[in-house]
């Protein structure tokens, strides 16, 4: 058989595919969950083979409507849009299963699972294409599903959310497109490794610096750096607890993702100026995120602020640039997307059988759910980066490459939030499942066994992504290399150019 | 209330099809020239308000009992199956085919699955923009 | 043509900032509808405003416009249709369920209902 030359478009296709399928079948409930689950079920190998592919053959690139390179959209997968969209596979399959006995049959009929499906083919078209304006499209296909998923239920605190929410991204959109103009009229392409050959050529002009601000500004609105996470914490406030995993553990890192891509192959002729700023704007992202925290008592807003500081330790490896810290922040982005997920899945489990999020309501929940409180005590373990666990793999990186260029001051406040963020995690462990154990409203009707299904894979899952970190290693590296060496990319896509 | 608005009913018994008509043939003008499936979809769609604004929306969807939602699924099928149809070929996704036909009384008419793709488009736009009209018409 | 452009461009941003700075969520979302018109000139004009033929039809036109930014609006174009068509139906039924289009009074997170 003929090499398949489509194989890295099949992940983005087979949730297009099914989505659509699933609009058909509105009305029945059952074959929406079967088709939903088999077909996630199906992505996640098909993402894997794809990994393996690119570990095997080097970087995919297709282009699409056979457009030769520059001049059409051409979409790539080099290591890490495939690990990416490996993680991104396997948190859809989760939160599809984690959905069956927690989003209620009103959400399912009203199009859950297609809005569901073509969340994932956004995010997986935005971290595969090759394309900068290719890229605000598949942005602006996962924000309308993420706009349905958030108003889903129409409560008045989702409609009021979702309001603030569309104007937050319809404002960055429109500075998305300005910030593609002014691109496009220095460079005169949209193709992404393209743009970075042109760019070299030109070096790097004030209007370089200022459209990599822009694009700082764009991504960091949807990535939520300091100080444009304003949005953040009210609107992942709103939904039920598997939208709300989607939301932290993909949305925000397609923002992180776009940073990654444009500051490292881009903007990377003159770092003085950009990546300085992009680190200052880490740092106080850290400290603003351990700060909230450590101060809200409401487990929901603690997870939620948790993100905020994941999101600026990654970044402050990216705008380190040594290639140590390209392939911490490379592992931590992976590592937390899955325990983020996990983290949201398991307290929309004690949400479920309290029926409130405000840790000073609940207690002794261990006693009568032993596997739901050692299962949150392993996820918090692993989000803090105790060392055998994987986040403390993707720090020590980090904080070796930060040592190394000689930034003490950031690499320690990375260090610090590790210890903070133990201590915000741990208070709800201590609060919320310690103590006298209380009778809650409508307990018996929560299928804690069932529910905890999925956050038990994503935890499984993520001990073993630290416990293997020897085998998986080559694949981050491979993946860091290209972010460290752009001539990789450059090659794969534009071949003999 | 009812309102005296014979003069609109029966202008739009009339213009309905001129409108219509007209969005076929901007539909197939997008092939070489300006048009295509999303303009010719936004005019049909407008045609069919205008049948609502003349008459009720009961009224109309009796007349055109098509369920908009299910419309534009449809559409997005016809767009995503052309786009994926080239993974049977092995040519990249969205790549595209066409020829020269002699066709009985057109006579040599070009074919291109492009058509396919924009009829896609057609009926996603049509199903979208009823749907988004009736939900917010029918709460009156 | 090209400062004719900016000036369209930059009164339609300045519109559109006023207008998202109003309390009335029409007016708010009117205002995103002009600060995508301004994004989307903004493309043109920076693709280069030339006379000429229509794009690649007769390769012999000495000089044709740029295709590529015209393709971009179109797209943008349909998105902004989108999304704005779905911010007006929220927008709606917002103001039914919360009896309310002004945004002072939809400030807090009170009830977390």
């Amino acid at each position: 058989m003929k090499e398949m030359i489509n194989f890295l478009i099949l992940p983005l296709l087979i949730p297009f595919l099914t989505g659509i399928l699933l609009i058909f079948f509105a009305k029945n409930v059952v074959i929406q969950r079967w088709i939903a689950a088999i077909s996630a079920l199906f992505n996640v190998v098909i993402a894997f083979l794809l990994v393996q592919k690119v570990r095997n053959d080097g970087i995919q690139t297709l282009d699409v409507s056979s457009w030769q390179a520059p001049f059409g959209i051409t979409l790539v997968s080099d290591m890490l849009s495939a690990l990416l969209v490996l993680t991104t596979t396997i948190i859809a399959f989760t939160s599809i299963i984690y959905s069956f006995r927690s989003i209620g049959v009103e959400r399912e009929k009203y199009f859950y699972y297609p809005a569901l499906n073509f969340l994932i083919v956004g995010v997986i078209g935005a971290f595969t294409t090759g394309d900068i304006f290719n890229l605000f499209v598949f942005f602006e296909v996962l924000l309308m599903a993420s706009y349905v998923l958030l108003v889903l239920g129409g409560t008045k605190i989702q409609l009021r959310e979702t309001i603030k929410y569309i104007l937050v991204n319809v404002i960055s959109s429109a500075l998305f497109v300005i910030a593609v103009a002014y691109l496009y009229s220095v460079v005169g392409t949209l193709n992404m490794a393209h743009i970075s050959v042109r760019l070299d050529d030109l070096g790097q002009s004030g209007i370089i610096t200022v459209i990599a601000v822009l694009f700082l500004i764009v991504f960091g609105l949807k990535g939520g750096i300091f100080p444009l996470y304003f949005w953040l914490p009210g609107s992942y406030y709103a939904p039920p607890a598997p939208v709300m995993a989607l939301f932290g553990a993909l949305l925000t890192k397609v923002g992180v993702y776009a940073i990654m891509r444009t500051y490292t192959l881009f903007f990377i002729h003159d770092t003085g100026y950009t990546h300085q700023l992009l680190m200052i704007l880490t740092i106080i992202t850290i400290v603003v995120g351990v700060i909230g925290a450590i101060a809200f008592s409401d487990i929901k807003k603690i997870i939620i602020y948790n993100i905020i500081v994941a999101i600026g330790v990654i970044l402050f490896g990216v705008s380190v640039m040594t290639p140590d810290s390209l392939a911490g922040s490379v592992f931590y982005l992976i590592h937390d997307m899955v325990i983020k997920a996990a983290l949201f899945l398991l307290i929309g489990i004690m949400i479920a059988i309290t029926g409130t999020s405000d840790l000073r309501k609940i207690s002794g929940l261990i006693r009568r759910y032993p596997g739901l409180g050692w299962t949150f005590f392993i996820a918090a373990l692993v989000l803090a980066g105790i060392p055998p666990f994987s986040g403390f793999v993707g720090k020590v990186l980090i904080v070796k490459g930060g040592f190394e260029s000689e930034q003490f001051l950031g690499a320690g406040i990375v260090l610090a939030s590790s210890l903070l963020v133990l201590f915000s995690i741990m208070k709800i462990f201590i609060n919320g499942f310690w103590g006298t154990p209380q009778d809650y409203k409508g307990e018996t009707n929560v299928p804690v066994r069932k529910l905890l299904i999925a956050p038990v894979i994503l935890v499984t899952i993520s001990v073993l992504y630290g416990a293997g970190s020897e085998i998986i290693f080559p694949y981050i590296s491979q993946a860091a290399e290209t972010l460290a060496n752009p001539s990789v990319y450059i090659e794969a896509v534009l071949k003999e150019w | 209330m009812k309102t005296n608005d014979l003069i609109l009913q029966t202008t739009t018994k009339v213009v309905l099809f001129i409108i219509i008509l007209f969005s076929f043939h901007i539909f197939f003008a997008g092939h070489y020239t300006p048009g295509g499936g999303f303009v010719g979809g936004l005019l049909t769609s407008g045609a069919i308000i205008l049948l609502m604004l003349a008459f009720d929306m009961k009224t109309v969807s009796q007349i055109l009992p098509v369920n908009y939602i299910y419309m534009a699924a449809t559409g997005l099928l016809f767009a995503g199956g052309t786009a994926a149809g080239a993974l049977f070929f092995n040519v990249p996704l969205l790549t595209h085919a066409f020829g020269h036909v002699d066709l009985p009384i057109l006579g040599d008419t070009a074919l291109h699955t492009a058509t396919i793709f924009d009829l896609g488009v057609f009926l996603v736009v049509v199903g979208v923009t009823m749907t988004i009209i009736q939900t917010i018409g029918e709460d009156e | 043509m090209e400062i004719v452009m900016a000036f369209v461009i930059g009164i339609l941003f300045m519109s559109a900032t006023y207008l998202m700075l109003s309390k009335s969520l029409l007016r708010i979302i009117i205002g995103t509808g002009l600060l995508s018109h301004g994004a989307h000139l903004l493309i043109l004009t920076m693709g280069g405003l030339k006379r000429g033929t229509v794009p690649l039809l007769g390769e012999e036109a000495s000089s044709y416009t740029d295709p590529i930014p015209q393709a971009l609006i179109l797209t943008a174009i349909v998105i902004s249709f989108g999304v704005t068509a779905f911010f007006l139906v929220l927008a709606y039924r917002a103001y039914k369920e919360l009896g309310t289009d002004n945004t002072e009074r939809l400030r807090g997170n009170e009830g977390n209902d």
